[in-house]
């Protein structure tokens, strides 16, 4: 075991699947001399060579239609979309060609590739360097959806990712990158050394795609959260003295129904959370998968806290942001009798 | 009757006769959905996949079933798949647009403007990292695909990365109903892909030899090491965009203009005058297709559908694993 930061860890595993596999390759904008610009490619072109870890122009079209080309004859492809704000570009190659190939072809062809892209707020960046675009891939048969909340489920998720058959978006929350980040802007960075999911395995380990993990039991109520929020929703519970079980998704698609469902019907209550603007957000999907598997186990109605219907605001970048305050006033009305 | 010459006469006269057929499938909504025809534009396939090898692959558009037939697809499986039977080369996922074949490399049937540059890209880096040396990756694509940022990002990767693609732009001067001077700031398409860096010449569209021989040539330069050339072919389409186009944008003696050019009738005129073929070869041409159509008929509609509960197979590589059918 070794204490790592989530960008050590990305690295990690990158180093590892590379070492493992010489059809693994990993490309992008500035992620090989440079090392990426949150550096979690850092030192691989050295390590693998220019063939394995290259650098691209700003053309992520370009960047994921080679990849899916690459995976359909025999390559693992690994890219890093510098920003998941940059996507938009891509949008066409991901929805129509990685997702598609496998079902238009009839399984003739495939596209096992991951698609790495830094998300969310909490860096000042604007509507431009801070969006959660997840619910745009999960809308989509054929691709797998992965958000990572620490370290140790980044490297293990990363792992099974590129050995995954099947076209992965694997979304990093930046503010997690560092440390556990709660929310509360501002007090002072805990890093992940402090924490025991900054504890990483060495060498080889993969977490299954589609399980979810519980963060924290409780059995006052349920909070469905993924990525930054996790931490937040600890930092709130914490904060109202409330019992709330935290269930870490980890991944959106395929989704871990079986762990939502066990914890829904123990509480009766039931939180989701995201960072992601609210109409038609993932917590939409979760709502009503809650309230069809779980309605006669539910003690109140479902409540959502998420960013808001706006694009990602500059200087009000926290009152968007879901923090500790809004997800616990959430918590306490939930829990009125 | 063989000899190249033959063999790209009878190819163009496949594709002509199997279209026709599937233009007329389509009125009895046998065929449905979208059908694009490729009939004018024959040369262009029958040309420059007569100079590729087994080994190469092809990445093609949505008007695409002259490129499936040519590449050696069994007209019966490309005709089940126009027809959306479960033994269509696709399985009955794609229907006419979306034509795939492993085994052939035949990699679409691609339905979006532009959308399969990058796959080309990929599939020659996917080749040159690999040491498979000497394989080349045709990309088919209309003129109206120069204006999407996809070919820009292709042809810029492809030539930065020095990959064996032969980028083949089929010119057919109408992207849909807006013209190539309503859609291209420099309408000399070859010249605009030489600023990627890369051989770009212009060819007959309408002259099968013209078109292998210009294929050939830069195939030799690809296969070479040489990195990627871009060929426009001028071509026109004798009918319309698709089958829900009235074609009210071309004038009646332009379109008149180009039929005369017809690539199978000039060429067809040519070899029996040189005495190459005499005109009962020709004949005979026209009636082998004719029963390949035929037999491909026959088996389209014999062949069974998918069942609708297999739909979730090939979402993924689990089937079923995130799939919900309510």
């Amino acid at each position: 075991m070794t204490a790592m930061t989530m960008i050590e860890a990305i690295r990690d595993a990158h180093l590892v699947a590379m070492e493992r596999d010489p059809k693994v390759v990993v490309f992008g904008e500035d992620v090989g001399y440079f090392g990426g610009v949150f550096r979690c490619t850092h030192g691989l072109q050295e390590r693998f060579g220019d063939h394995r870890c290259f650098d691209t122009p700003i053309s992520e079209a370009g960047i994921v239609g080679a990849a899916v080309g690459m995976a359909a004859y025999g390559l693992r492809p690994c890219v890093e979309i510098q920003f998941a704000d940059y996507m938009y570009p891509a949008y066409d190659q991901i929805v129509s060609e990685a997702a598609r190939l496998r079902h238009r072809s009839a399984g003739d062809f495939t596209s096992p590739l991951v698609i790495r892209m830094p998300t969310g707020g909490g860096i000042y960046g604007g509507q431009t360097h801070s969006q959660s675009p997840e619910a745009l891939f999960t809308h989509v048969a054929g691709l797998k959806t992965v958000v990572v909340s620490n370290p140790y489920d980044a490297k293990g998720l990363l792992i099974a990712a590129i050995e995954d058959d099947d076209p992965v978006i694997f979304l990093e929350p930046k503010r997690v990158y560092n440390g556990p980040f709660d929310g509360h802007h501002d007090k002072p960075i805990v890093p992940w050394s402090k924490h025991p999911l900054g504890e990483v395995p060495d060498g080889h380990y993969t977490i299954e795609i589609g399980k979810a993990r519980v963060h924290r039991e409780g059995t006052d109520l349920t909070v469905l959260a993924y990525g930054t929020l996790v931490h937040v929703a600890q930092a709130a519970a914490e904060e109202q003295g409330i019992d709330a079980e935290i269930i870490d998704l980890r991944t959106l698609v395929p989704l871990d129904v079986d762990a939502i469902v066990h914890s829904v019907q123990k509480t009766g209550r039931c939180l989701v959370v995201h960072e992601a603007t609210r109409t038609s957000g993932f917590g939409a999907e979760l709502s009503a998968i809650v309230q069809e598997r779980c309605l006669f186990h539910l003690e109140a109605p479902i409540i959502r806290v998420c960013g808001w219907d706006t694009p990602y605001p500059h200087a009000h970048e926290w009152s968007y942001f879901p923090g500790p305050e809004r997800v616990g006033n959430a918590m306490q009305e939930l829990m009125k009798p | 009757m063989t000899g190249p010459q033959t063999k790209l006469l009878r190819d163009m006269i496949r594709i002509r006769v199997f279209e026709e057929r599937c233009a007329e499938l389509y009125g009895q909504q046998k065929i449905r959905g979208f059908l694009h025809l490729y009939i004018g534009e024959e040369a262009i396939a029958a040309g420059v996949i007569s100079q590729l090898t087994k080994d190469d692959s092809i990445v093609a558009t949505y008007r695409e079933h002259g490129h499936a037939l040519i590449r050696g697809i069994p007209a019966t499986e490309i005709m089940a798949e126009m027809y959306g039977k479960a033994a269509g080369c696709s399985g009955g996922r794609g229907g006419s647009m979306h034509l795939f074949d492993a085994e052939r490399r035949f990699l679409g049937g691609n339905a979006i403007v532009g959308g399969h540059l990058p796959l080309a890209t990929g599939l020659a880096l996917a080749d040159k990292m690999l040491h498979r040396k000497g394989r080349v990756t045709a990309c088919f694509f209309g003129e109206g695909a120069v204006a999407e940022g996809e070919f820009h990002e292709a042809m810029n990767l492809a030539s930065i990365w020095n990959l064996p693609v032969l980028f083949c732009c089929e010119n057919n001067l109408y992207a849909m109903g807006t013209s190539l001077q309503s859609s291209e700031s420099e309408t000399n398409l070859s010249l605009k892909a030489s600023s990627y860096n890369m051989p770009s010449w212009s060819v007959d569209g309408m002259d099968a030899e013209a078109t292998a021989g210009a294929a050939s040539r830069a195939l030799d330069t690809v296969r070479g090491g040489g990195g990627p050339v871009f060929l426009e072919f001028r071509t026109y389409r004798f009918r319309a965009h698709s089958m829900f186009d009235p074609d009210l944008y071309r004038k009646p003696d332009e379109v008149a203009k180009w039929t005369e050019r017809d690539p199978i009738s000039t060429f067809s005129a040519q070899l029996t005058s040189a005495g190459t073929l005499t005109q009962e070869h020709i004949d005979r041409l026209w009636v082998e297709a004719s029963q390949e159509t035929q037999d491909a008929v026959d088996f389209a509609e014999a062949a069974e559908w998918e069942p609708v509960e297999n739909l979730e197979d090939h979402v993924g590589a689990t089937d079923g694993a995130s799939v919900v059918l309510v």
